[in-house]
């Protein structure tokens, strides 16, 4: 973008001074993570995992329906896929756990891509629909699966993964013993996928394919018309979250050691908790999900013992956002105090001058 | 043979309540170019009023849903005048995301009012009366009223929307919104009275459901997908091509039934994904959308 016919006077830059400092913390926050093993508790670390991986599946489905347009209630289909595949392959092939989780990965982006071309022929609101059918056709297969416990699903025994690479090094390290081990390289495990997942989607938003999607979200039709290939867009998309959901739900079945069909393909757990997540912090941002899933955990901690009340409240406060603040609660941040944690907005930026235009995001 | 006959018969009958599903759910698609994630619940919760309404009076489910559409028609206009129209517009994400924060809440309001437990209304004799047609197959009574019932909507549908005023304005405001304004159509109040009707299609979806099954809370998703289905495979935009993809969906569920009772749910969903691969737009398209 900083193309060399631009006057010298000129620079298109995209970080403001909050996000450089946004980006030092993040790198100090990262590396206080990673130790954090060392000084906390069991529980601390179980929670914290449950955030990360929570806000990843939520940075993939804004991904898809915040950029892409791509408004998916089917996402469930690629964690239980994954949380499957993870299982068949430690128990049936002996790969070891975290090995596994890649090709999860991999397996999900080849499932999704034949996927994609069904579910691509519905547009819009029946796309919506249409992956939530593929996520019922995938759950009910499994179900039929008699070596992975059929309807009534099965669990990964202590000993499938007590040999996972790293074990020992954990334990002598950090003298803890094997069952708080296991859970500390799954919070590892579970922190590098979220660091992961949004590196990835940082960079996609900032490459040409960002400028892309950012134009399809604005205006689908105008951007076909200035070149950009809709279909193949959406579909990169499309895989790419499907590869990132699946590893995620690879991990998040490693931690619960035991799977079923009904709770590994659940739109309750797997989207609609993430769709309140991206919607409550603020949808088409990267900012928001983080913002939604620190409420979300909240809300979670503090009201989960009300049951359907406190889905009913969280269905509301859904509801309420979308009508009062479609931008979610970062966008009421940001439209006050224009900052920006993550900066994929190009800015013009004239030398010399105080001007300084905002370009389209992208 | 007659086994296979039979299981033909059923899957016809078995049609005629999914396409009362989704003759609501495509008439809120047609007029005003809504999905109603919400759909499935809706029906159930319809269900559980007509329950409550002949459990506390008394009455016969039949009599119970003849009281309780004018309340549901009602329910549904004021939900399309105060809640729904608000998401209307260019984008596709609020009418989604709060359709789909409702049926959230309608499940779970539901599950604390009437508990996990499976209901069903119960209408006497009716409900186990069949006819003999020989040879060992017979008709459930319930059932054919199921499909009749269907049958009786769609033309009532269509005498709605091809005959009359009301329908003109719906037939307008569902080809182009913009024009149906400036020629003076009230679209709020439209929307709303095509909620309304919609709202009395699926009492009429959940009498049939509460005779002929078991219901519960949480069972409305699987009836939003089996309404969405029936729609896609008969093709947007015709009532009649409804009635046939809810008679191609109960036909596949019966016969994949009839191979393997746990096959049935999973092989409508793979009838519905061939039709989509085979004929994208339906086996009886009609709407260009």
């Amino acid at each position: 973008m900083t193309g060399d016919a631009a006057p010298t006077a000129f620079r298109i830059e995209t970080a403001g001074r909050a996000s450089r400092i946004a980006a030092a913390s993040a790198g100090v926050i990262l590396l206080a993570l990673l130790a954090l093993p060392a000084f906390a508790g069991r529980n601390l670390i179980q929670d914290l995992m449950v955030l990360f991986y929570m806000l990843a599946l939520a940075q993939c489905w804004n991904l898809l329906a915040g950029y892409a347009g791509l408004i998916s209630v089917g996402q469930q289909a690629f964690v239980g896929l994954g949380g499957y595949l993870l299982f068949a392959l430690t128990l049936k092939a002996g790969v070891d756990p975290l090995l596994a989780i890649p090709i999860a990965g991999v397996a999900a982006a080849i499932v999704a891509l034949p996927t994609a071309l069904v579910v691509f022929r519905l547009r819009g609101a029946y796309f919506a629909i249409g992956t939530w059918v593929v996520a019922e056709v995938f759950r009910l297969s499994f179900a039929q699966v008699k070596g992975l416990g059929g309807g009534t699903g099965t669990s990964l025994p202590p000993q499938a993964t007590s040999g996972v690479f790293g074990i020992e090094w954990v334990k002598t390290l950090l003298d803890v013993r094997t069952p708080a081990a296991r859970d500390i390289i799954s919070y590892w495990a579970a922190l590098a996928l979220m660091a992961g997942t949004l590196a990835v989607i940082y960079w996609l938003l900032r490459s040409r394919r960002g400028l892309a999607l950012g134009a399809i979200r604005d205006h689908e039709a105008a951007a076909a018309g200035l070149g950009v290939d809709i279909y193949r867009v959406k579909l990169a998309v499309y895989v790419a979250s499907a590869a990132m959901t699946g590893m995620i739900g690879a991990l998040i079945y490693l931690q619960k050691a035991r799977i079923s069909p009904d709770a590994a393909f659940a739109v309750l757990d797997w989207t609609a908790y993430v769709i309140f997540i991206v919607v409550i912090g603020g949808i088409g941002t990267m900012e928001g999900p983080v913002v939604g899933v620190i409420v979300f955990h909240l809300l979670q901690h503090y009201l989960a013992d009300f049951g359907a009340w406190y889905l009913i409240l969280l269905g509301t406060l859904g509801i309420a956002v979308m009508l009062f603040a479609p931008r979610g609660i970062w966008g009421l941040i940001s439209e006050r105090t224009n900052v920006t944690l993550f900066p994929i907005r190009r800015r013009l930026v004239v030398d010399g001058a105080d001007a300084r235009l905002d370009l389209p995001d992208g | 043979m007659t086994s296979w006959l039979d299981a033909l018969i059923q899957g016809v009958l078995l049609g005629g309540l999914y396409a009362l599903f989704a003759a609501g759910l495509s008439l809120i698609f047609g007029v005003m170019r809504l999905v109603n994630l919400a759909h499935g619940d809706l029906i159930v919760l319809a269900a559980f009023v007509i329950l409550v309404v002949a459990e506390k009076l008394g009455l016969d489910p039949f009599a119970a849903a003849l009281l309780a559409l004018p309340v549901l028609f009602a329910a549904g206009f004021a939900l399309q005048y105060v809640l729904l129209n608000r998401t209307l517009g260019r984008d596709l994400l609020p009418p989604l995301l709060v359709t789909f924060g409702l049926s959230i809440i309608i499940q779970n309001g539901l599950l604390q009012l009437f508990s996990a437990d499976s209901q069903r209304l119960r209408s006497g004799a009716i409900e186990t009366a069949s006819i003999a047609l020989g040879g060992g197959i017979a008709i459930g009574v319930v059932p054919l009223l199921t499909l009749l019932g269907a049958v009786l909507v769609i033309v009532i549908l269509n005498l709605i929307f091809y005959r009359t005023r009301l329908g003109r304005a719906f037939r307008a405001t569902s080809d182009d919104l913009d024009v149906a304004q400036l020629m003076g159509i009230d679209i709020r109040g439209v929307f709303a009275t095509a909620m309304g009707v919609a709202f009395t299609v699926i009492a009429i979806s959940a009498l049939y459901l509460g005779l002929r099954a078991n219901f519960d809370p949480t069972s409305g998703p699987a009836r939003l997908l089996y309404a969405f289905e029936a729609v896609i495979i008969g093709g947007l935009g015709s009532f009649w091509g409804t009635l046939a993809g809810g008679i191609v969906l109960g036909l596949a569920q019966t016969i994949g039934a009839r191979i393997d009772p746990e096959w049935q749910i999973l092989s409508g969903h793979l009838a519905f994904l061939v039709v989509l691969v085979l004929r994208p737009r339906g086996l009886f398209p009609r709407a260009q959308d």
